[in-house]
């Protein structure tokens, strides 16, 4: 009864953590099949929080947040996708520097909200008429949050979306093969600004999640390194939405256990668990033989420039 | 010249197109017609214009004179889809596929009325359809990377004619293919012929042109030269116009071999990066002052086989005997050292450091040794001394010594790399000359002066291992050419009096009976 309770808790505990880490990777992911790295997903999330936190104690309405949230982020998206696409500079260099401005911007605009709980945060949500399955029910279907629903169900239309239609090969081929898909008469940049912004607006709603639902309350640097471990998943997932979605769980169970295992193990080694999964997964992957379906888009990180030929 | 009578209107035609870039006048003044069912070759050496030419008409680069028509009408092209759209078709030197896609999902990216969800359902039959009608042969389900370089030329091919293309331009479109294979190609140029397309054939490779098309159009550095119906075509006529004077496409006449042995390879097997067995059983000779030429489509252990003789890559299994003495594992200064050339495939960035000076790249295999240097200090005036004289040797054409190798042309790249490679190292002379496509690129000047350097070294008594894709070359110069696929050797034939067919054959690895020698 105990392990049940246990098991119940920590799966809970597990998907609720998950689910910015899964918001933020998806994102991630359209802006990378499209062949563009973001570094700045941590800097994004959490200008998503304070615009998120911002909207909905002024407005009273966590949906106006999330709105807010969402513009913001998407509105960090777009300047990185400026400086990388159209400017074709450094886009490791342009995230790095994203997200270093966006933890600045946000302590500095946060300041009046430290430590004031929100004053209508969302509410948790119940799934009617499963809760009364054994363990399945209490962990999965009772006090989540919608955004935690939403996630799973965008994964999968995201996936959908991505192999199964036209759209999708056209944001495929552009991060595979910019210059063969140009040549078809596709606007590839136009198709990275669209993922880039995208990816923007994710990571915007997992921060808004962090700071209306999760912890409704304003902390500075509150999205502590989860958009590194977004980035990581993209990778653990091999850019494939669904992928994320077990990927984003493994990683937020690492979190969650590090809290919870903290009387048996020292919390030092536990507070490691996530970023040592990040190595190894990391090493595996790389070690693995895959084949070439598993790899990351060929383009990646790489502006395109119409050249001659 | 004589004209066949003209079709109501031409599909294609450009009317006196220029195109400048900084320093060069790229095209000069070039009319062309395209008319349906015809396939117009463009002839011409790298650098005659023929690929700015191409881009022009395919909207990649917009003309600085002149204008082109489509089906009798003028037309601006601002991109390829504007080409695309008007029923042009490009198949490039480069494919441009997606290679982790599938055949169908490369053939159904911008294609205009596609569904949105799953747009290559209805493709796929079409593809099949088209590919029975033309010859082409591709299977829409294949993911590009399995492809060969001839099936991904069929998906590009195939590509066009998705889009309704009349025009189809072709690049270059042998390079990369087998005989065989190139047969394949022209099977469905003709085909594609008799359904009213015009295809653009463009190639410097004068047997080609002959094979398969109806008119020619010779260009040089930039302007044309004239153009022939096929009839009144011969390849003499066409190399002169191409080249501007009698070239000589005979056999280099050479010595027999001297019986010392440079090189001896039994059973050598070897892996590439990534751990693939490349090379398989690997087993010749090479002796004194001959040339021995290795023929194969790129990919089949070429490269490898270079990297194994000077020292860039370990064998796993078997030996190499280098003037009589095991290579083992040598690394590739103790190759040099016991009188290795290199002349690489890749010239920029394994021949040559494009950001260092001239004289810099010159004295890359000497600097250690003196007099280039004593106790760790570099002596300037002895590298200069050396850079100088090679640099007039070998006719490399240069500002300066200081000048950053990557502004030179390839050709300069060619000579200062032969000038370093061929000359004396603290072990003595040359014995072997590992040469990978050593004119690739180059214009008919610096091959011929290529081809003059590895003679000489042939001469001299080096023996010179000759890799390349260029069949005439080959045949002009080796005394016995090794054919590889698949990283086995198919077969040895002496050069002289060979069966090119055979050649051909084996390079698509067939099996002949019997020529094993």
């Amino acid at each position: 009864m105990e392990l049940e309770s246990w098991l119940v808790s920590t799966v809970a505990r597990s998907l609720a953590f998950s689910t910015p880490l899964l918001w933020a990777a998806l994102g991630e992911i359209y802006a990378e099949r499209s062949g563009v790295v973001n570094l700045g997903v941590e800097g994004m999330m959490i200008l998503g929080a304070i615009a998120g936190f911002m909207a909905a104690q002024t407005t009273g309405s966590p949906l106006l947040g999330i709105v807010a949230a969402a513009s913001v982020g998407g509105l960090a998206g777009l300047l990185h996708a400026f400086i990388a696409i159209t400017l074709r500079a450094d886009q490791y260099v342009s995230g790095l520097a994203l997200t270093i401005l966006g933890l600045g911007l946000a302590g500095l605009v946060g300041r009046a909200y430290v430590g004031v709980p929100l004053s209508n945060p969302m509410q948790a949500v119940t799934v009617p008429g499963v809760t009364s399955l054994p363990v399945v029910g209490p962990a999965l279907f009772t006090g989540q949050h919608l955004l935690t629903y939403a996630g799973l169900i965008v994964a999968v239309l995201l996936s959908v979306l991505l192999f199964t239609t036209r759209l999708g090969v056209v944001i495929r081929s552009a991060g595979e093969s910019p210059a063969a898909t140009d040549a078809l008469g596709i606007n590839v940049i136009k198709v990275r600004y669209l993922c880039v912004v995208f990816g923007g607006v994710m990571a915007g709603i997992a921060g808004a999640y962090l700071s209306l639902a999760y912890r409704p309350s304003w902390t500075e640097g509150m999205t502590a390194g989860m958009g590194w471990i977004a980035l990581a998943i993209v990778i653990f997932a091999a850019w494939r939405p669904v992928r994320a979605i077990f990927a984003a769980f493994i990683f937020g169970a690492c979190f969650h256990l590090a809290f919870r295992l903290q009387e048996v193990f020292p919390p030092e080694f536990l507070q490691m668990l996530p970023y040592l999964v990040t190595i190894l997964s990391l090493t595996l992957i790389a070690l693995g033989r895959g084949g070439r379906q598993a790899g990351a888009p060929a383009a990646l990180g790489v502006p395109y420039t119409r050249g001659e030929r | 010249m004589l004209e066949a009578p003209p079709a109501p209107f031409p599909l294609l035609s450009a009317h006196a197109l220029s195109k400048r870039f900084p320093g060069v006048v790229a095209v000069d003044n070039v009319s062309l017609e395209l008319r349906a069912g015809e396939v117009h070759a463009l002839l011409g050496e790298n650098g005659a214009g023929k690929t700015t030419l191409i881009s022009m008409l395919y909207g990649l680069v917009p003309p600085d004179e002149g204008y082109v028509s489509l089906f009798g009408e003028p037309v601006r092209l601002r991109a390829p889809k504007d080409a695309i759209a008007r029923g042009v078709g490009l198949v490039a030197q480069h494919f441009m596929l997606v290679s982790r896609h599938t055949v169908a999902e490369n053939i159904a990216l911008g294609l205009p009325g596609t569904p949105f969800f799953r747009p290559t359902r209805r493709l796929k039959r079409r593809i099949l359809e088209l590919g029975k009608r033309y010859g082409l042969n591709v299977d829409p389900n294949a993911y590009v990377y399995e492809l060969s370089a001839g099936e991904q030329q069929r998906v590009e091919i195939m590509k066009a004619l998705v889009r309704n293309a009349k025009i189809l331009i072709l690049d270059e479109p042998t390079g990369v293919l087998t005989p065989q294979e190139a047969d394949g190609l022209f099977e469905v140029v003709r085909r594609m012929k008799g359904e009213g397309h015009g295809v653009i054939f463009i190639t410097h490779k004068l047997g080609e042109v002959l094979d398969v098309a109806d008119r020619i159009t010779v260009l040089r550095k930039g302007a044309v030269v004239g153009t022939l119906p096929r009839e009144g075509a011969d390849a003499t006529t066409l190399a002169r116009m191409m080249i501007g004077r009698d070239v000589v496409l005979s056999r280099v006449a050479s010595a027999p071999p001297r019986p010392g042995l440079v090189l001896e390879l039994s059973g050598v097997s070897a892996r590439n990066d990534r751990g693939v067995v490349v090379l398989k059983d690997i087993s010749f000779r090479l002796r004194e002052g001959e040339i021995l030429g290795v023929a194969g489509v790129a990919g089949n252990g070429q490269l490898e086989l270079a990297e194994v003789l000077t020292g860039h890559r370990h064998v796993t299994a078997g030996s190499v005997s280098l003037a009589g003495r095991e290579l083992g594992r040598a690394s590739i200064r103790e190759t040099f050292e016991r009188g290795v050339a290199h002349i690489p495939e890749e010239r920029n960035g394994v021949g040559v450091v494009p950001g260092l000076s001239v004289g810099e790249n010159l004295a890359l295999r000497h600097y250690r040794y003196p007099p280039f240097s004593r106790g760790g200090l570099l002596n300037a005036a002895a590298t200069q001394r050396f850079a100088e004289a090679s640099v007039r040797e070998y006719g490399v054409s240069t500002p300066s010594l200081q000048t950053r190798t990557g502004r030179l042309s390839g050709g300069n790249i060619q000579k200062l790399v032969l000038a370093r490679e061929l000359s004396e190292r603290p072990g003595g002379a040359v014995k072997l000359v590992v040469a990978a496509h050593p004119t690739y690129g180059l214009d008919i000047g610096a091959t011929e002066q290529t081809h003059r350097m590895l003679v000489g070294e042939r001469d001299r008594g080096a023996g010179v291992l000759l890799i390349s894709e260029d069949l005439e070359e080959l045949f002009r110069l080796s005394h016995r050419i090794i054919v590889m696929f698949g990283g086995k050797v198919m077969g040895i034939v002496e050069a002289e009096g060979a069966d090119r067919g055979l050649v051909g054959l084996m390079m698509a690895g067939g099996t002949p009976k019997g020529t094993y020698a």
